[in-house]
């Protein structure tokens, strides 16, 4: 992924390190100090907050800006994102997507992109690793066309430390696809304005609309430069959703990132038995493609939502985005919460879930693999003690990872 | 059309749209106020104005501006006694600015260099003056600025009046008192020498003047009467110190005692030991303090080892001898004789008690008023005769040679009315500015630079001038002194120090204008102005 | 002004201006073509010591740098009352983030000059004494130590005045606001409490720090002239009063700057690579009272003899700390 950010002719990057994203940005480091990347100023930050807000003055400035986080990185940060959404700075970021605490995990989950999912970013989720490079390359074109902030979600781990053969493009195909960085408004004495103005009641109703219409209009944009993508690169790598085995799948489940890959090997076991079980991937979520899901669901009998991130409270998040796609339609929407802090998504889990999906076994949202004996005696404990305690700690002596001897 | 973002991005310059001087409820304005120097000076000088010039190295603009006021520079800056000094602002920082020192400079410098003064275009009138002391000429003077002609009688073989005739030469030298006077003539007034006028309203006839103005000063000496057996020489004042003048013998050998307490004692004093008297010794009547002498001109005399009496009168003459009686001082003004007597040895007596005008010449004249041995004046210096002005000694007055330069060019700019039948309304006098309007932490440190004085052996054995010069240098320095009260010297403090930008500097020598669409009243303009040119006014809402 | 005997300049270099200095000797602000970088029609409360700090620095940047000049600017009463919209009070380049992060933004916004190989604009990072000393901390540590090539210009009015008056890390002992209010056994603001940024500054090494007041604007300008010669991390801390936050006359801004270095409490000085290099001296000093009597937040510590010796012994450690009696005792 480094290389591919390299070959994007970033001019300034920027980043605070934080697991899993770390090595993106060493290698980008290593490449500026070799000389490999030249026209580029790689700056060592003290925080992440400090990380967005030099992206902030630098793509401000003029220069095309790159920066990465996750997790716990992307929530100090949070200020600043919302910050450079408003200010309409075409930054790319990168976010190996983590679990967010506490409890404190370094593993995989989408978690963290979803918390800031409504900050008026692009939110373009990889499935492969040869998406998760392309999908950069178009991010900075999508970027630099809507002066809007483009979040390329990775995977933590699995797509960020996979070692895998790639076909990583050269850089004349790169500079042919996205040319030199012309900003909107830039911040240059000859021609000084004053960007980040206060803006009252009078005006900010429309600040806000404007800047939701126009992530609007990235649903045409996002395809548009997909299809140029493909011009050039002979692949299909972005756009705003993809199919597997849709057409007349009577079950479809629908997902973001990497965890397809598990999910369309179930579909091909299942399929192989007859049943028809398809998938929908949502590439872009925000802007969120609410045609296009309607389109890609309308036909099916059930869809089951499969999800590695929590709405604490209510439930599924990407189930009820995608709900408010699925409307009018009667066919019932399944939210399944997968795969959080990094569990391992089995196949054989996923083909027990897609069993019970196709005979509408399936509760409103079910936690897969949730181990059930754990959570019921934490909710006996808890009943019986008015002040019950750490509630992690709890459960990892219930589950043996502690030992209560030694600790009591 | 820029493609910038709605409300985000803003244009430079937007803030202007946006008028904050509403905010107000005081609002700066800018004022001319009056210095003090300019509110103590008898002749009326603009001196803030010519110091400003002087600071500027601009010496010719800055005599040209006292020449507007006072003809006679480089007399004034050797014998005025200066209030303007005693009123300096400065003199609460530091030490009051040397005005005087700094105008006999310009003074110095216009002979130096030629400096002239033009007269004006001719009206076709004609004006009589009796008298070529300070009074008249500066009526002259005055009156040919204006393109009047002017006629000057004088009785004397010399002009001057007091200043030649009463001053002696060691303050004020000759030569350049003749160039002054000179420079006057030069504008075309005619003085005739040793032509005393007898019948003023005879003379305006015969000579076809429009108007008279009368100047002949107090040149009769007050005399008192001492129980004398003729012994001692009994002169008086006035005729010691025309002898000396015209270099005649004086009488003033051995031990002479000079009777009074100012400063035509004083001068009388200075000038016999200059003469070589043995020793010199004033009797007066008032004690140190109230004595009517100058202070300054005390300390010099006492310098060149004249001595002081008070609180003695001459009570007789017996031979050699002068029998004294101690005065004891009283609550009142005057102090009460003793009963207790001293005698005193001297060789001549001198009496310097003060001088009367000879009011005779004017008695006979209808309508002329003469009120306690003066001729009184109304405001615009006319006596009671229509068309006959007068001033100087004569009229009741300070009695300095500046109080007459300045009722000669009062007189001068009522004449011009009056001849022209207009009348002249003054215009509102400004505030005096007093140092509580000003913020004096501005004004950088600095001493009073002080007159090179000669030393005391040199000073005593001729008559070569006492106090000396300031250089071209520190001439420069003395008027940079000046805080420059009530009138702006363009310091760029207001258009420096206004947080809202509501100050247009104008340019060199034009100032500044205060805008006041942007002017928000906080009053920091007033408060930082050094000199107090400033003032917060009420806004009207 | 070179042989003070002979030549005397009247007000000499303590007014912004003196017909008689030579054009050289006068400053930025005396003359017809400043920049106003910093316009009429912004919103500040009448008297705004932050305002015309602003104007100073920044003209004074904009003439040392040729007009090549960039601004990131925190959150705080400066920014909001320069560009409520659709008024911008700004004539140069300005950016608004947010309220911790203007040093970052800076640092961004150098880089990306670098890389464009723009050698001759320069960055400045503004911001009140809370976005600078609480919030901004973090950032700032952070440029300080990259040695990024930016002037920080810290406009110190000592509190949070923008959101009403509430207490920084600034605020000096004995002081009055929101948040420490004159009530209790220790009324006013704690004195074992606050932090000096130019210290924590020069303990970071960097090229260049120095410390201002509005009342002495000769000062000001030369410094932002000096750091503005120098490439790297820089800062300036500027002494602006608040009239509405501190309680005074709006009129009294200079005067009380004034009073604070003449007394001692605010101490002006200049450091380079962590060692101080020169201090300028008080010219008339004062007891620390002339200071707190013209401002309301210190009425209680007038009339509490143990607050006012601490705020004495405060003035009086600064100036046996920084130097600020010249042997000659005066100054000029």
């Amino acid at each position: 992924m480094a290389e591919a950010v390299g070959l994007c002719r970033p001019e300034v990057i920027c980043a605070y390190p934080i697991t899993p994203q770390t090595h993106i940005v060493e290698d980008l480091g290593v490449l500026v100090k070799g000389g490999q990347l030249t026209d580029c100023e790689f700056i060592n930050v003290e925080s992440e907050f400090a990380a967005l807000s030099v992206a902030i003055g630098s793509s401000a400035a003029g220069a095309r800006t790159y920066t990465a986080t996750a997790s716990q990185g992307l929530l100090f940060m949070a200020e600043a994102v919302y910050n450079a959404s408003g200010l309409g700075l075409p930054i790319v970021m990168t976010v190996g997507n983590r679990a967010i605490g506490s409890p404190i995990n370094i593993w995989n989950d989408q978690s963290d992109s979803m918390s800031m999912r409504d900050a008026g970013w692009i939110q373009l989720f990889a499935e492969t690793n040869q998406q998760a490079i392309d999908v950069h390359i178009q991010a900075f074109k999508i970027a630099e066309a809507l002066s809007m902030p483009v979040m390329v979600c990775v995977d933590g781990f699995i797509l960020t430390h996979a070692y895998e053969q790639m076909d990583v493009p050269d850089q004349e195909q790169v500079d042919h696809f996205l040319p030199p960085f012309e900003p909107r408004q830039v911040l240059d004495p000859a021609d000084p304005i004053s960007i980040g103005a206060m803006v009252g009641p009078e005006a900010f109703t429309e600040v806000r609309y404007i800047a939701h219409h126009k992530q609007m209009q990235a649903l045409k944009v996002i395809p548009q430069i997909a299809e140029q993508f493909k011009g050039i690169f002979g692949r299909d790598s972005g756009g705003l959703i993809s199919t597997y085995r849709a057409d007349d799948a009577d079950t479809l489940i629908v997902t973001l990132g990497s965890v397809i890959g598990t999910i369309s090997d179930v579909i091909d076991e299942m399929r192989d038995k007859g049943q028809k079980i398809g998938a929908v991937t949502i590439r872009s979520f925000r802007p969120f493609p609410l045609d296009e899901i309607y389109e890609a669901l309308k036909n099916t009998r059930r869809v089951v939502v499969f999800e590695k991130c929590l709405a604490v409270g209510l439930g599924g998040i990407v189930a009820s985005n995608v709900r408010m796609a699925h409307r009018g339609l009667t066919s019932p929407v399944y939210a399944v919460i997968g795969g959080l802090g990094g569990r391992p998504i089995t196949r054989a889990s996923l083909r027990e879930l897609f069993e019970k999906a196709m005979i509408d076994d399936l509760e409103e949202t079910t936690f897969l693999d949730l181990k059930q004996d754990v959570v019921d005696h934490e909710m006996d404990r808890e009943e019986k003690f008015t002040r019950p305690g750490a509630i992690a700690e709890n459960v990892l002596r219930q589950i043996g990872v502690v030992d209560v001897a030694k600790t009591t | 059309m820029k493609n910038r973002p709605y409300a985000i991005t803003l244009d430079v310059g937007s803030s202007l749209l946006n008028k904050t001087g509403s905010w107000r409820t005081m609002k700066p304005v800018y004022l001319d106020r009056l210095p003090p120097c300019n509110n103590a000076c008898p002749a009326g000088e603009n001196i803030q104005q010519w110091l400003y010039h002087a600071e500027e190295n601009g010496y010719e603009q800055a005599w040209r501006e006292i020449m507007k006021h006072n003809p006679f520079p480089a007399i004034m800056g050797r014998v005025c006694y200066h209030p303007c000094e005693q009123a300096c602002n400065r003199g609460d920082l530091d030490q009051a600015v040397g005005i005087n020192s700094v105008e006999r400079f310009l003074g110095d410098q216009a002979i130096k260099f030629n400096w002239k003064i033009e007269p004006g275009k001719p009206t076709g009138e004609k004006v009589m003056i009796v008298g070529a002391g300070p009074a008249g000429l500066s009526c002259a003077y005055h009156l040919r600025r204006q393109g009047h002609e002017v006629t000057v009688f004088e009785a004397a073989p010399k002009a001057g009046g007091m200043i030649r005739y009463g001053i002696p030469k060691y303050r004020m030298p000759r030569e350049k008192l003749n160039v002054e006077i000179r420079r006057v003539q030069e504008m075309g007034v005619n003085i005739k020498f040793n032509s005393p006028v007898d019948d003023t309203l005879a003379t305006k006839k015969q000579g076809g003047f429009d108007a008279v103005f009368l100047a002949v000063g107090a040149q009769v000496s007050k005399v008192v009467d001492i129980e004398s057996d003729g012994v001692t020489p009994v002169l008086s004042a006035l005729d010691v110190l025309r002898n000396s003048e015209n270099d005649e013998p004086t009488g003033l050998n051995g031990r002479v005692v000079v009777y009074g307490g100012g400063n035509t004692a004083i001068d009388v004093a200075r000038t016999s030991i200059r003469l070589g008297a043995l020793d010199v010794h004033i009797i007066t009547v008032e004690s140190g303090e109230k004595m009517p002498a100058h202070e300054m001109e005390v300390r010099e005399a006492l310098e060149e080892g004249v001595q002081l009496m008070n609180l003695r009168s001459i009570h007789r003459s017996e031979g050699k001898t002068l029998v004294l009686e101690k005065m004891v001082n009283t609550e009142g003004e005057w102090p009460q004789a003793s009963g207790q007597y001293e005698n005193f040895t001297a060789d001549v007596l001198v009496q310097a008690l003060g001088q009367n005008v000879n009011t005779d010449l004017f008695a006979e004249i209808d309508g002329m008023i003469i009120n306690e041995g003066t001729v009184q004046v109304d405001a615009s210096m006319m006596t009671g005769k229509d068309g006959i002005f007068a001033g100087g000694d004569m009229v009741p007055s300070l009695r300095t040679v500046t109080a007459a330069i300045g009722h000669g060019k009062k007189a001068a700019l009522h004449i011009d009315t009056w001849l022209n039948q207009i009348t002249h309304e003054p215009g509102p006098k400004h505030e005096i500015v007093n140092p509580s309007m000003m913020n004096t932490w501005y004004y950088t440190d600095a001493p009073r630079t002080v007159r090179p004085t000669l030393d005391i052996v040199r000073r005593i054995s001729g008559f070569a001038e006492v106090v000396g010069n300031l250089d071209e240098s520190n001439a420069a320095y003395e008027a940079r002194r000046c805080l420059s009260c009530g009138n702006c010297f363009e310091c760029d403090n207001c258009y420096g120090v206004c947080p809202d930008n509501a100050i247009t500097k104008l340019g060199q020598g034009l100032r500044f204008e205060f805008k006041y669409d942007y002017c928000k009243g906080c009053g920091m303009c007033a408060m930082e102005c050094p000199c107090g040119a400033i003032q917060m006014q009420s806004e009207s809402i | 002004m070179t042989d003070q005997q002979v030549k005397f300049y009247q007000t000499g270099t303590l007014t912004a201006g003196n017909r008689l200095l030579d054009s050289e000797l006068r400053t930025v602000q005396a003359t017809i073509d400043r920049s106003n970088s910093l316009d009429s029609g912004h919103r500040a409360c009448q008297g705004c010591g932050e305002a015309l700090g602003a104007r100073y620095a920044i003209d004074a940047a904009m003439r040392a740098t040729n007009n090549q000049l960039i601004a990131a600017n925190a959150t705080g009463c400066l920014e909001v009352f320069t560009t409520p919209y659709p008024e911008s009070a700004w004539r140069i380049p300005w950016i608004h983030s947010l309220f911790g992060n203007a040093s970052a933004v800076a640092t961004g916004i150098a880089a990306a000059l670098k890389v464009k190989g723009e050698n001759n604009v320069r960055v400045i990072a503004q911001g009140g004494d809370g976005g600078t000393t609480d919030i901004g901390f973090g950032c700032l540590s952070g440029m300080f130590e990259r040695n990024d090539d930016v002037l920080y210009i810290c406009y110190d009015n000592q509190g949070y005045m923008n959101t009403g008056v509430q207490r920084s890390s600034a605020t000096p002992g004995g002081a009055r606001t929101a948040t420490t209010m004159p009530i209790g056994p220790e009324p006013g603001a704690d004195f074992d409490k606050g932090k000096s940024v130019p210290l924590i500054a020069m303990a970071h090494n960097i090229p260049y720090v120095a410390t201002a007041s509005v009342d002495r604007l000769h000062d000001l300008e030369a410094k932002v002239q000096k750091a503005m010669s120098i490439r790297g991390a820089r800062y300036l801390q500027i002494f602006v009063p608040c009239p509405l936050g501190w309680g005074f006359n709006p009129a009294s801004t200079i005067q009380i700057a004034r009073m604070a270095v003449e007394s001692g409490l605010f101490p002006v000085f200049e450091a380079e690579h962590g060692e101080i290099t020169a201090s300028t001296k008080i010219r008339r000093k004062v007891q620390v009272e002339e200071y707190l009597k013209l401002q309301r937040r210190f009425a209680h510590v007038l009339k509490n003899p143990d607050q006012l010796q601490k705020v004495q012994n405060i003035a009086d450690s600064n100036i046996r700390k920084f130097g600020l009696m010249s042997s000659a005792g005066g100054e000029e």
